[in-house]
């Protein structure tokens, strides 16, 4: 890999990743901000609307993060991919003009009038205008995956003679067998990470003995939410998005579970650490021949293990292997940290038991992390591929731009990302120190 | 050669190629005019807007139809990768260290407007404000600059890829068009905010208008001239079809008009003649390109146009029709959004 792939590689990853954590919360927040404002539609109970406002606030900053920060991510098709761009536009790009075309009008639209509020536009209005925000979030979540499956699982195409590709079917690009689970999982964990952040805003108030209506209906609303989704997040959603993989891409199974020889009955590494050049794992734990009942639902099934193929198609082995197992084990301890809670709202305990609560509030970075790690997983593990078996990483980037440029804009992101940071700290901060109840004062 | 390929146009091969290059040229221009008007208030704030509560007004008056009126630039960009893939290839690639800083600036102009009255004190607050017009003021001049490099003509090569260097950018022409573009979105948005505005900030916004005018006349006749001077007869839409000139006609009737609007009492009347003349010049900038996307200074033959930078017919087609039907809504809800938020600022109501 010369340098300038290896710039564009972490120009995008790094712009991508710190992209990413601004949709994570706005895709899972919408839907709660919408299930607030329904209930208050529906009881009149103002504790609901109070709720709606508050979060309302912190998306409404998440949201603008994810916008500014989500811009360079289109340009960089063009920027930096832009032979893939060239090659594909044709037909993975079909579903990019629509996100912004079903999706962000209907976002943005709705959310100018959620922010003005209910005074200003009238209460059904502001109610709709809540399910709109939701529902445009949501949905650009699909196009944006449906994008990424076609990288992960091309369909929906033909070759011709000189080696280009042709939309063929365009429901076959937007209903890609890949991206239905994959989307699913991906907006599972939205949720799931939504669920988190409120009920560690509100074990926060609880803590520190402040807005206690508002913390109470937090901290249970996560919890409910949080054992359902902690549950979705393996089944259906995550055993679907893997038996994907399983069928369309064996070296990307292989290095998530640091299986490195073919073999019937394959064990399952709880942990281990990959030794790639001997093609072994150090200090493993394993469940044996549970990989070939998780890939096939079967003990004794075969499982290709990286051995299998030639060393110049496995993607980096260390990077899929440990994003992998620490989304799984993050995954494990959300279920039961949900379980824990559910367990304790039924003993009716959960909004005093203080050790809880602090586990609910130091948790928030994880579901972040697990998210992240998982879409590690699903663009590394695909490499070299930038199609997958259809066009390899280094053919796919902008040959007239140089390494010396990527590197210094990318510099250049680093140093305005780390000063978003701060600012996006320092102002969730102010919102949650500032407490719902007179959310409405705000200039 | 230059590719017209008008025995094509003649046979009806070919239609969804013309289609898509007016669908890219009309959401480009929805941008420049909804975009528009906010940049240009972005462009003028610290000079017309003057203390907390004027400051306020001006970002409430674009507040809640900033967002989605940047989503037009988007949504284009996303048409361009799938009906023009090799030229949004080329384009991108070559614009690569120009397109980045438009987009800090793009970053800078977004988080100002949103980060400005989350903290009431003197000192966050100047500092947005400055972030709001400097990022405005250079994005106006960036993208005429982007415009004026694109009907100009780019040095591609037989790869269909060039590498613009700043040097290579910022020439003499495209300065202009810069200027142009800076002085039209400038005027358009005093007149966005004469329409949104009332008391002193109104009257100061009355007097750059009328100011802002005669900039505008001024480039638009350099523009002019040294447009003749560079194409030099390049342009062929002009000679095959004279109807064509009916574009740069609207865009001095809309001059006109806007001049006739100067009076205090025609303000809804001046944002109009200000959103007419700045259609007429996107469509005047179509028509001398047409029907290349990114022309060659190197060889004609290498330039990408609306045939050899296209996709598949059937992509074409397919993407036209998906992407109408959702226009449809964003025009509908577009329009209800803006007439949600119609009338002038009230400070009281306000979430900037």
């Amino acid at each position: 890999m010369n340098g300038a792939v290896f710039a564009h590689r972490i120009q995008f990853a790094f712009t991508v990743m710190f992209h990413y954590l601004f949709p994570i919360l706005t895709m899972g927040l919408g839907f709660f901000i919408a299930l607030f404002s329904t209930l208050h539609l529906v009881t009149k109970d103002e504790r609901y609307s109070n709720a709606a406002q508050f979060w309302a606030r912190i998306f409404a900053i998440n949201f603008a993060l994810g916008v500014v920060t989500g811009i360079p991510l289109e340009f960089e098709f063009g920027t930096n991919w832009s032979r893939f761009s060239s090659f594909g536009g044709g037909v993975f790009g079909q579903t990019l003009p629509l996100e912004g075309v079903y999706a962000f009008f209907l976002e943005s639209g709705f959310l100018g009038m959620f922010l003005a509020g209910e005074k200003r536009v009238g209460r059904t209005l502001h109610w709709i205008s809540g399910l709109g925000v939701a529902g445009g979030s949501l949905l650009s979540g699909y196009f944006i995956v449906a994008t990424n499956a076609w990288m992960q699982h091309p369909v929906g195409y033909e070759t011709d003679a000189s080696g280009g590709i042709h939309l063929k079917s365009f429901w076959a690009v937007l209903l890609n067998p890949y991206g239905i689970w994959q989307y699913l999982h991906t907006i599972n964990g939205a949720l799931l990470t939504a669920a988190f952040v409120i009920g560690g805003i509100g074990a926060f108030y609880l803590l520190s003995g402040r807005h206690r209506e508002f913390g109470e209906l937090s901290v249970k609303t996560a919890v409910v939410a949080g054992v359902i989704l902690s549950l979705t997040q393996l089944f259906p959603t995550g055993d679907l998005n893997g038996a994907s993989v399983v069928q369309y891409q064996p070296t990307k199974l292989a290095a998530m579970e640091g299986l490195f020889e073919t073999q019937r009955g394959a064990p399952l590494a709880i942990i281990g650490m990959p030794d790639t050049e001997n093609g072994r794992l150090i200090d493993p734990i394993y469940v044996p021949e549970f990989l070939s009942f998780l890939a096939y639902g079967n003990f004794n099934a075969t499982v290709d293990g990286l051995n299998s193929y030639a060393k110049d198609l496995w993607p980096p082995v260390e990077l899929t292997y440990y994003c992998y197992h620490i989304m799984v084990g993050l995954g494990t301890i959300f279920i039961a940290q949900m379980l824990i809670g559910l367990f304790l709202l039924w003993r009716r305990k959960l909004h005093s038991s203080r050790w809880f609560l602090w586990m609910l509030m130091l948790t928030v970075p994880f579901p972040y992390i697990a998210n992240e790690a998982g879409w590690v997983v699903s663009e590394v593990g695909r490499q070299p591929w930038l199609v997958y078996g259809l066009m390899k990483t280094p053919a796919g980037t902008s040959a007239n731009v140089a390494a010396g440029e990527t590197i210094f804009t990318t510099m250049g992101f680093a140093g305005i990302y780390a000063m978003l940071s701060i600012l996006f700290l320092f102002l969730v901060a102010r919102i949650i120190h500032h407490g719902p109840e007179d959310s409405a004062a705000h200039a | 050669m230059l590719c017209f390929a008008q025995h094509d146009i003649v046979a009806g091969v070919g239609a969804m190629n013309i289609a898509w290059f007016w669908v890219l040229g009309a959401m480009l221009t929805a941008y420049a005019v909804l975009d528009g008007y906010d940049l240009g208030v972005g462009a003028v704030s610290l000079w017309i807007a003057k203390g907390d509560d004027e400051r306020r007004i001006a970002l409430n008056s674009i507040g809640p139809v900033w967002n989605g009126n940047e989503v037009w630039l988007l949504a284009a960009g996303g048409m361009m990768v799938v009906s023009f893939p090799r030229v949004y290839a080329a384009g991108f690639s070559g614009f690569y260290l120009a397109l980045m800083v438009v987009l800090w600036l793009l970053i800078l102009r977004g988080v100002s407007i949103e980060f400005r009255s989350q903290v009431k004190d003197p000192l966050w607050r100047a500092l947005w404000d400055a972030g709001f017009w400097f990022g405005s003021l250079l994005l106006t001049l960036l993208l005429g600059v982007a415009l004026g490099n694109v009907v100009r003509g780019l040095p591609i090569g037989a790869d269909g890829y060039f590498q613009g260097t700043f040097a290579l950018l910022l020439n003499p022409y495209s300065l202009l068009t810069g200027i142009l573009s800076l002085v039209l979105l400038a005027w358009h948005g005093t007149n966005y905010l004469r329409v949104k505005t009332e008391g002193a900030l109104f009257e100061r916004a009355v007097r750059w208008s009328q100011a802002l005018w005669w900039a505008v006349v001024v480039m638009v006749i350099v523009v002019t001239v040294a447009t003749f001077i560079t194409l030099a007869g390049r342009p062929r839409t002009f000679l095959l079809y004279p109807a064509a000139w009916g574009a740069p006609v609207v865009m001095l009737i809309g001059l006109v008009w806007g001049f006739a609007s100067r009076r205090e009492d025609r303000s809804n009347s001046a944002f109009r003649a200000s959103t007419l003349v700045i259609v007429a010049l996107m469509i005047t900038a179509a028509l001398t390109v047409f029907p290349n996307l990114l022309p060659s200074t190197l060889n004609p033959a290498y330039s990408l146009n609306i045939y050899n930078a296209a996709s598949s017919p059937h992509a074409l087609r397919v993407s036209l029709i998906a992407n109408a039907v959702g226009m449809i809504g964003v025009i509908v809800y577009s329009t209800y959004v803006h007439r949600v938020f119609h009338g002038k600022v009230r400070l009281e109501e306000s979430h900037y």
